[in-house]
């Protein structure tokens, strides 16, 4: 990506953040905003559960199809994306992006994660972004990118929820709040806590944190309301509106063993609800520098169930939107639903590793060389040749 | 260090009482848990027959106000659904009050934690409407009777219970030659859920010696296994697979029925993986996230000596000098938290009792959500994280702080005086900062807040 960077001013003005107290903010520094390395903003999403690719971008086209999916498919008649992809009727509110080309999918990609099909293991590796969980650590791959960009402050990436994030965890300083949270306390009660804390390195740490993010912040109380998907979503935006950059957090509901039908559109109505929330509250400025990418720990079977679901598979689809993206498209190597296409005779072949559109993402926002993504950010990655997933 | 009464109290129970003598011994501690289990007979916490009573009893009143509707009865029958459906939802209220009041009143409260632990290892909770209520009436049944017991008949009492088989969606799953899988107007088939989820989490672990063709054959193994319309358990044969199965090696079964699936649960409870798999589980909750390696292999030789008897495994585990080193390793989840600081404020029954569900929600499940652990609500079948960096994080320390701070006065309206509240909860010897802490806070509710938040206090 190309932006030219922006001056404070300018933010200021497309964020529509002139006139709020910036003073409230200790960390809305001139310097901060004028040196920041890049302007573009990456959100990530990490679907909980093993979200079904086959099901958000049925591949109708595909002569296999419809009998791998003998009642999945019955209901509302998915939305044709390309004449062979078509989406579920559930992220009917996000066909506008599509057609403005600011929503796009990877298909029949997948982590290097095989054959246990175990949630907490698929998810692990899904945040290490490392080739496989021996001995690597617990620090997740967007912290590593981190490490290797310059002013990066505690700020520049936020983890948002209550569960823990592996995926920002490392050394690089990371902010991480649920908007529900607050501290609100006297000052006394504070200064003691944190001296009775202070033999407590990890508990200190936290405290010291908690009352840096709870610091009366302009727009905070605003983001209280509604469901709690929103709520995060929200919240995010707000601190994108600000100085940072990164933002992350998961939704949970994917694991759709029976009743899909009924279950799998409640998660996406989620998944929808925070795109939208996200496209509105950053402001159509700051949306054309933005990137939301959203992953998950593996897809599943290729045939429905007994039970109308289906269970614990390998390849599935990785979603993302933003005016930074290049969308209207389903990216991917297409490898088949045919019996022998399938990977053991029983999920989606994955053709591609998930770490490279999301590597290749990162490079187009950031302008980190290929060989610290592939080395550092991934360890053991090939990013193959630029998919063009960026603008 | 040796075994003391405080460190016990902490590690393995819900923290110090000002009420309640700590454990002399270890032999005293085992004893508890031979004895009659007074908390359950004196907070008593139903079943889950009386759950799927409510629930029979809200679907038939429904039933006949939408095929009655503009009628005198047909109004009159939607209202007691309706009451009936609130009636549900205050016990579940009561049954927070009560599972947290044995934690507050027990001298045994290495039972309570155990089966807190076990309820969590075999983690299973209601998807949606009446059953969301279930929870504790499956610890109650499943888990609270067999804590002292086999391995074995904890695991079957749990995989059949009908709450984990609606939870890990058993109840649907039909073999694939079964009757019901033949009839052409209803399509049903295999669900690999509740297979895979014992293999992985119940069982023999994830790293555990089980490939997708061991999942696959477990699962038609368990077809049969199901809930009747009102959730009650019922083995189905229409459902079960026909012929024999063939997991980890061992063929089971021929003729449907639960011997074969208890035949494969107990092979799988003494399965060596198994064994290592729980050994570590217990050494990692009670004493460390970084156990010491001959603590799980006393654990484990234990486990396998003695057949799966976990008498014998909290007998070695207590013994054992790697559970009393002096350092707190362990961060309390918020549950225990809230559980400790009731119990250190000697909170009184009558006081839980008069909670009405709107403070109960203000006061103890809110914060605790907010801390990061929603009550009896885990997102996923693997339960609670272990890992102490789960709980630590900025949102969890704030709402521990804030809870601490604004809620003992609420529930004891005679905070006690922190010089003493801090020897009650740390033992004869505070820390000295605590000390001065509660000393030098503007009140007496910021001075108890404090003693509760100290890492001496959050951590055991």
């Amino acid at each position: 990506m190309n932006h030219a960077p922006l001056t404070r001013r300018q933010m200021l003005a497309r964020s529509g953040w002139i006139g709020c107290s910036l003073a409230a903010s200790p960390l809305w520094t001139p310097l901060s905003l004028a040196n920041a390395p890049w302007q573009g903003r990456l959100v990530v999403i990490i679907l909980r559960g093993g979200m079904d690719g086959l099901d958000v971008v049925r591949p109708t086209g595909d002569p296999a199809f419809a009998a791998l999916r003998p009642t999945l498919a019955k209901g509302d008649a998915p939305l044709d994306l390309d004449g062979y992809f078509a989406m579920h009727p559930a992220l009917k509110d996000l066909m506008p992006l599509w057609h403005r080309e600011e929503l796009g999918f990877v298909h029949a990609v997948s982590t290097p994660y095989r054959d246990k099909r175990s949630h907490f293991d698929g998810q692990d590796l899904l945040e290490a972004g490392t080739q496989d969980l021996g001995g690597a650590g617990r620090d997740g791959w967007l912290n590593r990118l981190m490490q290797h960009l310059p002013q990066i402050e505690a700020e520049t990436a936020y983890g948002i929820g209550q569960g823990t994030l592996n995926l920002l965890a490392g050394t690089a300083p990371v902010a991480n709040w649920t908007p529900e949270a607050a501290l609100d306390l006297s000052p006394q009660v504070l200064r003691l806590a944190e001296q009775i804390m202070q033999s407590d390195p990890q508990m200190h740490a936290a405290l010291i944190e908690a009352q840096m993010l709870s610091d009366g912040r302009p727009g905070a109380v605003s983001t209280k309301k509604g469901p709690a998907h929103i709520q995060v979503a929200r919240f995010a935006a707000d601190r994108l509106r600000g100085p940072a950059r990164i933002a992350a957090f998961s939704l949970n509901g994917w694991d759709t063993h029976r009743a899909q039908a009924r279950m799998l559109p409640r998660s996406l109505g989620q998944l929808s609800d925070v795109i939208t929330t996200l496209k509105q509250d950053l402001g159509a400025a700051i949306w054309s520098q933005t990137a939301v990418v959203a992953l998950t720990e593996f897809g599943r079977t290729a045939r429905e169930n007994g039970t109308g679901g289906t269970d614990h598979g390998t390849a599935g689809l990785m979603m993302m939107a933003g005016g930074a993206i290049r969308g209207g498209r389903v990216f991917g190597r297409w490898p088949g639903l045919g019996e022998q296409a399938l990977y053991q005779g029983r999920d989606l072949m994955p053709t591609d590793d998930v770490r490279a559109p999301v590597a290749w993402i990162m490079r187009g926002m950031t302008g980190l060389p290929i060989s610290t993504l592939q080395d550092k950010v991934f360890p053991g990655l090939e990013m193959g040749a630029d998919p063009k997933v960026v603008r | 260090m040796p075994f003391t009464p405080e460190l016990a109290e902490r590690r393995f129970g819900y923290g110090l009482s000002p009420q309640i003598a700590a454990p002399p011994s270890v032999a005293d501690m085992l004893t508890g848990l031979r004895g009659p289990d007074v908390m359950a007979q004196t907070y008593p916490i139903p079943g889950f027959r009386y759950i799927q009573d409510q629930i029979v009893l809200v679907s038939r009143f429904s039933k006949f106000a939408r095929k009655n509707p503009q009628t005198e009865a047909g109004a009159a029958a939607g209202e007691k659904a309706k009451t009936a459906r609130r009636a549900l939802f205050h016990d579940r209220q009561r049954w927070v009050v009560s599972t947290l009041q044995r934690r507050i009143d027990t001298p045994h409260a290495f039972r309570e934690r155990l089966i807190a632990f076990w309820a969590d290892h075999f983690t299973a909770r209601g998807k949606s409407g009446l059953l969301r209520a279930a929870a504790p009436a499956y610890a109650e049944e499943a888990v609270r009777p067999h804590i002292g017991g086999r391995f074995a008949d904890l695991l079957f009492a749990c995989v059949t219970h009908p709450l984990m088989l609606h939870y890990l969606d058993q109840n649907t799953s039909a073999g694939p030659n079964s009757r019901a899988a033949r009839r052409p107007d209803r399509r049903r088939g295999l669900n690999e859920n509740l297979a895979r989820e014992v293999l992985e989490l119940h069982t023999l672990g994830v790293a555990g010696p089980y490939n997708q063709s061991d999942v696959r054959e477990f699962a038609k193994l368990l077809t049969g296994l199901a809930g009747t319309r009102d959730h009650s358990f019922k083995f189905r044969r229409n459902m079960a697979e026909p012929g024999a199965e063939t997991v980890l090696g061992r063929t089971y079964g021929g003729a449907p029925g639960l011997a074969p699936i208890r035949a494969v649960l107990f092979d799988l409870a003494l399965h060596p993986a198994t064994a290592a798999h729980i050994a570590r589980k217990l050494a990692v909750h009670f004493v460390s996230d970084q156990p010491a390696p001959d603590l799980i292999r006393d654990l484990e030789e234990t486990y396998l000596s003695g057949g799966g008897d976990l008498m014998q495994c909290y007998e070695t585990l207590l013994h054992h000098p790697a559970s009393w080193t002096n350092d707190a390793p362990n961060i309390r989840p918020p549950d225990e938290f809230v559980s400790a600081a009731l119990r250190a404020l000697a909170v009184a029954p009558e006081m839980m009792q008069s909670l009405i569900p709107a403070q109960i929600k203000r006061l103890m499940t809110t914060p605790m959500r907010l801390m990061g652990q929603p009550w009896h609500q885990p997102a996923s079948p693997d339960g609670w994280p272990e890992d102490d960096s789960a709980w630590i994080t900025p949102q969890g320390m704030a709402a521990r702080l804030e809870w601490a701070v604004n809620t003992p006065a609420r529930l004891r309206p005679d905070l006690p005086d922190p010089r003493e509240f801090v020897q009650d909860v740390l033992g004869p010897i505070p820390p000295a900062d605590v000390v001065f802490a509660a000393r030098a806070a503007e009140t007496r509710a910021d001075a108890v807040g404090l003693v509760l938040c100290a890492p001496a206090f959050q951590r055991r």
